[in-house]
């Protein structure tokens, strides 16, 4: 449990330095990623803005999932992945020895692309959580806990009269909102989201891009979309991957949305944003 | 890595550059047509003159509405987006331009069988100038030349030279005998479209820059020098 002395001590520092513009949440460090012997992201270096939410946009297998996916280490479970370089959370590496995985996705949640409700009540699904992470508190704090994360993700007006239905009763974008609701229950420090809205109608997914908007007053979202109008409209920085000769994917170019929406430095970032390449 | 044109906001674009140099044609020509009506004085050329003006208002709606249908259908990023911005900047200019030549029409109309109360001469030169600006100014646009958008401007102060010129000549008319008074404020009103238009110009070049660099910049020195 070394990290979580060290997050903790990271965290009375965030704490203190809220206003601090010079903080990455996530740095990524000539960041590898190899399926077998396959090279699937190469040399990332990418400092992801706090309390901000970054787009990584790009074409279909330029490693955009892959990046996330080492963001929090989720590609530990696929046996064939290998990643090289670090991941510096709050500056520390989470990938080091001494880190457990367990403990980064505690702090780093996700969301992905297929809203994945446990097949338990909306109750259930927050508080479940919340338990086996430790949570202590009596049954009126874990209701108040539930009460406010389902408002935290804009779900409570909806659920409030039937919190002991079956998460899976919902609609897709109140699923996925549950399932954001479930990740932000721990109170991590990121959010990562894997094409959020992908599965969801233009309504819902307007629902959840309102949602990662307030979300990102306290937290840092990381998502990444093929919407390339989704992540003009949400997000404050825009990371574009692109492919290599060898299909390995790499970062082209990185910087505010507005900028990389209106006037890319690059070529390539041009003719992927205006269609003309893809 | 394949190159997949967009090819039908390829092509809608084209046809909104198309638009819009046929709408520039249309106001040079007003422009050209009403100083040389005016000094004619040709009252019924200049009747047609104002009519007219009702064409280019329609051109400009028809290209404002162009781009605003494919803002809406083709979700156009970067250099489409700057490009069509620019259009429609673009053709609010024209429009007003189209207006001075419409203005200048009145005045002809106005002054009825009065005489002018000077020959033209310094006039016709502001016409031919500030047209020859806007010619080229729209030409460094569909051709995306900032180097040409970049040097346009600074023939603004030829304009300028000669607005103040026609000012001065008018004002020892007037001076001179106050029966002239009206006639000539006339034709300082002439001028005066004239010179506009020249500063409607400056911002089509910023315009072009804009497009092809993305860079917001004033081009008008006017206010600088009054400082």
């Amino acid at each position: 449990m070394k990290i979580d002395i060290k997050l903790s001590a990271l965290q009375a520092g965030l704490a203190s330095s809220k206003k601090s513009n010079g903080w990455h949440s996530i740095e990524a460090r000539n960041l590898n990623v190899f399926y077998g012997d396959f090279l699937a992201v190469k040399d990332v270096n990418l400092n992801v803005e706090r309390q901000k939410i970054t787009a990584i946009i790009g074409p279909s297998g330029c490693g955009k999932s892959t990046v996330i996916r080492a963001f929090n280490r989720m590609n530990d479970l696929v046996p064939i992945a290998r990643t090289e370089g670090e991941v510096l959370f709050h500056g520390q590496n989470i990938y080091a020895e001494e880190v457990d995985p367990v403990e980064v996705r505690k702090r780093i949640g996700m969301v992905f692309q297929k809203p994945n409700p446990f097949p338990k009540s909306i109750y259930e699904n927050i508080a479940w959580g919340a338990r086996i992470n430790g949570f202590k508190g009596h049954r009126a704090d874990l209701d108040d806990l539930v009460e406010s994360t389902l408002k935290s993700a804009a779900l409570w007006d909806e659920v409030k009269d039937k919190l002991n239905q079956s998460g899976l009763s919902l609609s897709g974008g109140q699923q996925q909102r549950l399932c954001i609701a479930r990740t932000i229950a721990i109170k991590p420090d990121i959010i990562l989201m894997d094409e959020p809205c992908s599965a969801l109608d233009p309504i819902s997914t307007l629902k959840i891009e309102e949602l990662m908007r307030d979300l990102s007053v306290d937290y840092t979202i990381i998502i990444v979309t093929h919407n390339m109008q989704q992540a003009a409209r949400v997000s404050d920085f825009t990371a574009f991957f692109t492919l290599d000769e060898l299909r390995a994917g790499f970062l082209m170019e990185y910087g505010p949305t507005n900028r990389i929406f209106m006037n890319p430095k690059e070529k390539v970032t041009e003719d992927y944003i205006t269609g003309r390449f893809g | 890595m394949t190159i997949s044109p967009r090819e039908t906001l390829d092509t809608a674009l084209q046809e909104l550059l198309d638009d819009i140099l046929f709408m520039s044609s249309m106001v040079e020509e007003a422009i050209n047509m009403s100083v040389q009506a005016l000094k004619r004085r040709d009252i019924e050329a200049s009747k047609q003159i104002f009519a007219d003006d009702q064409k280019i208002n329609e051109k400009h709606f028809q290209i404002e509405n162009q781009g605003i249908l494919l803002i809406a259908t083709q979700q156009p990023m970067a250099r489409d987006l700057r490009m069509l911005a620019a259009t429609l900047e673009i053709a609010t200019e024209l429009e007003r331009i189209g207006d001075y030549a419409k203005g200048i029409a009145k005045i002809n109309i106005m002054m009825g069988n009065e005489p002018l109360v000077k020959p033209l001469i310094d006039i016709p030169r502001m016409a031919e100038v500030s047209l020859g600006m806007l010619h080229r100014a729209m030409g460094a646009f569909v051709a995306g030349d900032v180097d040409i958008a970049r040097k346009i401007p600074k023939e603004d102060d030829l304009i300028d030279a000669l607005y103040n010129q026609v000012y001065r000549e008018l004002l020892t008319y007037m001076i001179a005998d106050t029966s002239t008074i009206d006639r000539a404020n006339y034709l300082l009103w002439v001028a005066h479209n004239l010179e506009r238009m020249a500063d409607r110009v400056t911002n089509i070049c910023e315009r072009t820059i804009y497009m092809v660099t993305g860079e917001m910049m004033e081009m008008d020195q006017t206010y600088d020098e009054w400082k």
